[in-house]
């Protein structure tokens, strides 16, 4: 089903969404990957307060190529889930209510989904040219030295991924190849 | 013999970055057209056309097919009869990456320490293989690799007694591991034979031949076929969303190898199998 969902999203949103949906995200999203994720893990564990609120919000875990002058970024798809799987739970346990990338995520994740009521994304791997197109501004707001690993605030208008894991822990890549495995 | 400036590699590494990582090859980006249409799955389908679509932009609007615009693997096969002149070739390689990467407003991905992880900020350095041939000229391919499927990539020492059905099982299990997160549909390469490292430089250098063909050894010519249909049976499809395609080919090179062992390396690449050639 095809749904379009505004960012900060409601736990409602959240908890509507189905394995399979291709959904258009419109809002405020905040970009993070493997540095970013570590130092907020250090900052977590030493008792300070992360760069941005996580609270519904959703984290890409991208980093952009650079933008060529009057862009507002330049490629911009996902990078692989998992790497950031020793994260996540933390993060969605203090309100993350969202993430997009590519690829499986761990049991751990998982059950931090369910037990939040949040939601995995994929955005097309590979496809960073289009997806950049949805995409129309992009700040730094925390660890600028990281470069393409900063956090980045992007606004976004259908910015276009597809539920894999629900809030109640359906898995469209264990689901959807059953369905064509031919062996 | 011949002498070359080698400035004139620099030049050509710099072109060649940016070319690869805005355009692909023609027979890359017509395998994807044929799985747009021959896909089974409508959201496999979509996925595929959105494949196409990005092309497209990329190649219009200069802006990169992928953001992991990859570490830069070079292949340069080298006359024995050039002479290169002008300063050191490697410091001229990198240098065509560094110009390349900033220049084309390419990601720089690479660290200078695996461990402590500073980042380089210009991509170097690349990863060359050189290969000394017959002749005087000097062949430039340069194949940068994104690192969502090079992570999903393996190696196996497998033993005699495995046999072809242990190569077998060992590019499919490379293939099932990767799934989704190697960004499907994929282009397998696969090494046989050699030592440890050879069967894995062998599995890279597959990525870079046309996929239309196949090998000139009919063993091999029927493990790729098989193995490409093995692939698309397994249901992962566009995007690991499910489908019909999985894989766009498998390219497979062998070498001789030693009494007591069978070398198989799985190097796993995205859709987006960049690599752009210049001649010397």
């Amino acid at each position: 089903m095809d749904r379009q969902i505004s960012l900060p999203m409601s736990k409602e949103d959240a908890k509507s969404l189905r394995s399979g949906d291709y959904v258009y995200l419109t809002g405020t999203i905040y970009t993070a990957r493997d540095a970013a994720h570590k130092r907020m893990q250090e900052a977590l564990d030493r008792g300070e307060a992360l760069p941005l609120d996580v609270k519904d919000n959703v984290i890409y875990y991208m980093g952009p190529s650079p933008a060529r002058e009057g862009r507002p970024i330049g490629s911009a798809g996902p990078t692989t889930a998992s790497r950031m799987d020793k994260y996540a739970p933390a993060l969605l346990d203090l309100g993350l209510i969202g993430m997009i990338g590519k690829g499986k995520r761990s049991q751990a994740v998982k059950d931090a989904i369910v037990r939040n009521g949040a939601v995995y994304f994929a955005a097309v791997g590979g496809a960073g040219a289009l997806l950049s197109k949805s995409i129309l501004s992009s700040e730094v707001i925390a660890y600028d030295d990281l470069g393409t690993e900063a956090i980045r605030k992007l606004a976004v208008k259908d910015f276009p991924v597809i539920v894999v894991i629900d809030s109640e822990g359906n898995d469209l890549y264990e689901t959807a190849i059953l369905a064509y495995r031919k062996d | 013999m011949r002498t070359i400036n080698v400035n004139e590699v620099t030049q050509a590494i710099k072109e060649a970055c940016i070319e690869a990582n805005h355009f692909l090859s023609r027979d890359v980006e017509e395998k994807l057209c044929v799985a747009a249409k021959e896909e089974e799955a409508p959201l496999g389908r979509q996925v595929l056309e959105q494949l196409k679509e990005n092309l497209k932009i990329a190649g219009e609007d200069m802006i990169p097919i992928c953001q992991d615009t990859g570490m830069a693997v070079i292949f340069m096969e080298v006359g024995q009869d050039v002479h290169f002149e002008g300063g050191s070739l490697m410091d001229a390689v990198n240098e065509g990456v560094r110009r390349g990467y900033v220049d084309g407003f390419l990601r720089k991905s690479v660290v200078r320490d695996p461990i402590q992880r500073e980042n380089t900020k210009d991509n170097t350095p690349a990863v060359l293989h050189t290969e000394i041939v017959p002749g005087d000229k000097v062949k430039i391919t340069v194949a940068p690799k994104g690192f969502g499927s090079e992570n999903m990539s393996r190696v196996f020492m497998l033993k005699p007694a495995d046999g072809i059905e242990g190569v077998k099982n060992a590019i499919l299990t490379a293939v099932k591991d990767a799934g989704p997160n190697a960004c499907p549909p994929m282009v397998v390469g696969v090494g046989i034979g050699g030592t440890f490292e050879k069967c894995a430089i062998l599995a890279k250098k597959a990525l870079t031949r046309p996929l239309d063909q196949h090998s000139d050894i009919p063993w091999v010519a029927e493990l790729e076929e098989e193995m490409l249909v093995k692939i698309n049976r397994t249901g992962i499809g566009p995007g690991g969303l499910g489908g019909s395609t999985t894989a766009m080919a498998v390219n497979v090179l062998t070498y001789p190898t030693h009494i007591a062992g069978l070398p198989v390396a799985i190097n796993i690449c995205c859709h987006v199998n960049r690599h752009a050639v210049r001649e010397l």
